[in-house]
């Protein structure tokens, strides 16, 4: 379980995130949805420590990791596990090294025991014979999914995915969503995902948190959430022609 | 204030740079990358800078000697003294500034905009110390000595000039070579090469690992880690020139 307690962040004039308070349950795919530019990935990023809070605490089961210091802090987030938006693939390693390469930094395995590891968790996301490959010779939906490989070989007790779908046409969306909610289920991670993209939110959204203009505006899960009237949340779901033809 | 600013990040960084690497083993991997990458595909283009400038340094020589009493081994002489201290040691650095530097910003700027920097944190790694330190590290063993190979060229450049257009006789370009050598000069080249190459890598990998933005942005950073890398070794060099040679 992963809990933020009355965050704020701004930066210079521009106050981004107001004193956001919330839970993310373990075992569950939590999702933060909200417009571009709403804060969904400023609240991830100082979830995770890549931006530091200007008040308000985040724990992890309890730990408070706005108070751990730098060795602390790498301890903890070999627990974790993150999906950028891009892949964030190292581009001078090859798919099988950067999927070892935690495993190379964080353990003192033998490189079969690594090599094992990380053949195991490339099927895991139904990538098979691609070891060789460099990053640039990877489709987008292939990247995301080494992407995935990586930050589960270590077994993470929290995975953070920050728009998983983004650049993806509808079906790889619909597999990488797919992917990341049996990886959380199979493993019991604390999974949190932000995304702006509706099918995710009505397929994998066990939580869902909609965060708007900084605030955390509405919480409930993908089958409440069409039943709600609220006016700027349903602007936000109902938003595109299609979903606004399918209210209809 | 920008520049003290810079000064105080520039220092905070160094200091998450120069700490113990993760996995020693990973380290010297990555060194010996950077070797290659770094110092390795630079020999070309350190060789032949260095045999044309050596050329050029001892027709110039050759060509102002015109009274009867300069011998003409001082040619020679001139060729070792101006390649020794000054060309290899300084402009071969300056051209490295360019070459190295804007590689190293450009890759570490590419990281940053891409994500790959925050990937390494999130895992855990202390991604200054993983990207910057075997690259301070592999550009202070490296460029010493491609300087040392800069002023075999030069030096080489120079006899060959002279014998192919028989300005000077082969006999008295050695005469000269030999006259008043004193091995301190090198220690001197040395010792500004390794100050110049600690400048060049980790200037260039300050103004990358700051990046943000995007593509245009890592273009600044890398013109700016040239620009300010180029600055500095001018103005190290007469410090240490004052401290060494005075």
């Amino acid at each position: 379980m992963i809990e933020a307690r009355e965050l704020n962040k701004a930066f210079g004039e521009h106050h981004v995130l107001k004193n956001i308070s919330c839970i993310f349950e373990q075992g569950k795919a939590n999702l933060i949805i909200g417009e571009s530019g709403s804060g969904k990935t400023v609240l991830m990023k100082c979830l995770v420590g890549l931006y530091e809070v200007d008040s308000g605490k985040v724990f992890y089961d309890n730990r408070n990791f706005s108070e751990m210091d730098f060795e602390q802090r790498k301890t903890l987030r070999q627990e974790i596990g993150m999906l950028f938006q891009g892949g964030a693939l190292f581009d001078y390693m090859n798919v099988e090294e950067n999927v070892m390469f935690p495993l190379d930094m964080f353990t003192t395995r033998t490189k079969e025991d690594k090599l094992d590891r990380a053949n195991f968790v490339l099927k895991r996301v139904n990538l098979e014979n691609v070891n060789r490959l460099m990053p640039s010779e990877l489709s987008g939906g292939m990247r995301k999914r080494v992407a995935i490989a990586r930050a589960i070989s270590m077994n993470p007790k929290y995975l953070f995915c920050d728009e998983p779908n983004s650049g993806l046409d509808p079906q790889t969306s619909g597999v990488i969503d797919k992917l990341i909610k049996e990886i959380t289920d199979e493993y019991g991670i604390t999974t949190i995902v932000n995304t702006h993209d509706m099918n995710s939110v009505l397929s994998i959204g066990d939580t869902v948190a909609f965060i708007y203009n900084g605030e955390l505006w509405w919480r409930g899960n993908k089958d409440t959430i069409l039943q709600t009237d609220d006016k700027e949340l349903n602007n936000f779901v109902f938003g595109t022609e299609l979903t606004s033809r399918l209210k209809q | 204030m920008k520049v003290f600013t810079d000064i105080g990040e520039y220092l905070i960084l160094m200091r998450k740079v120069f700490s113990k690497p993760q996995k020693r083993i990973i380290f010297w991997e990555r060194m010996l990358n950077e070797i290659q990458g770094l110092g390795i595909e630079s020999i070309g283009i350190v060789a032949f800078i260095s045999a044309f400038m050596g050329a050029v340094v001892a027709i110039q020589t050759a060509y102002n000697i015109d009274s009867p009493w300069i011998p003409l081994s001082m040619v020679g002489f001139t060729t070792r003294q101006s390649v020794v201290l000054e060309f290899s040691p300084t402009v071969i650095s300056l051209i490295l500034a360019g070459k190295v530097g804007s590689r190293i910003a450009s890759e570490i700027g590419t990281m940053r905009v891409t994500e790959q920097i925050d990937a390494l944190e999130i895992m855990g790694v202390n991604s200054a110390n993983y990207l910057i330190f075997p690259k301070v590290v592999a550009s202070m063993l490296i460029n010493p000595v491609l300087i040392v190979l800069s002023m075999w060229m030069g030096i080489l450049g120079g006899w060959m000039a002279m014998v192919s257009f028989g300005l000077v006789s082969s006999n008295d370009y050695v005469d000269g070579l030999r006259v008043d050598f004193e091995g301190y000069t090198v220690f001197y080249a040395i010792t500004k090469t390794i100050v110049f190459a600690y400048i060049i890598s980790t200037v260039s990998g300050f103004y990358g690992y700051r990046t943000s933005g995007g593509a245009l942005e890592v273009g600044q950073a890398s013109t700016k880690a040239v620009v300010v890398s180029s600055i500095m070794i001018i103005l190290f060099n007469l410090i240490l020139t004052q401290l060494l040679l005075t």
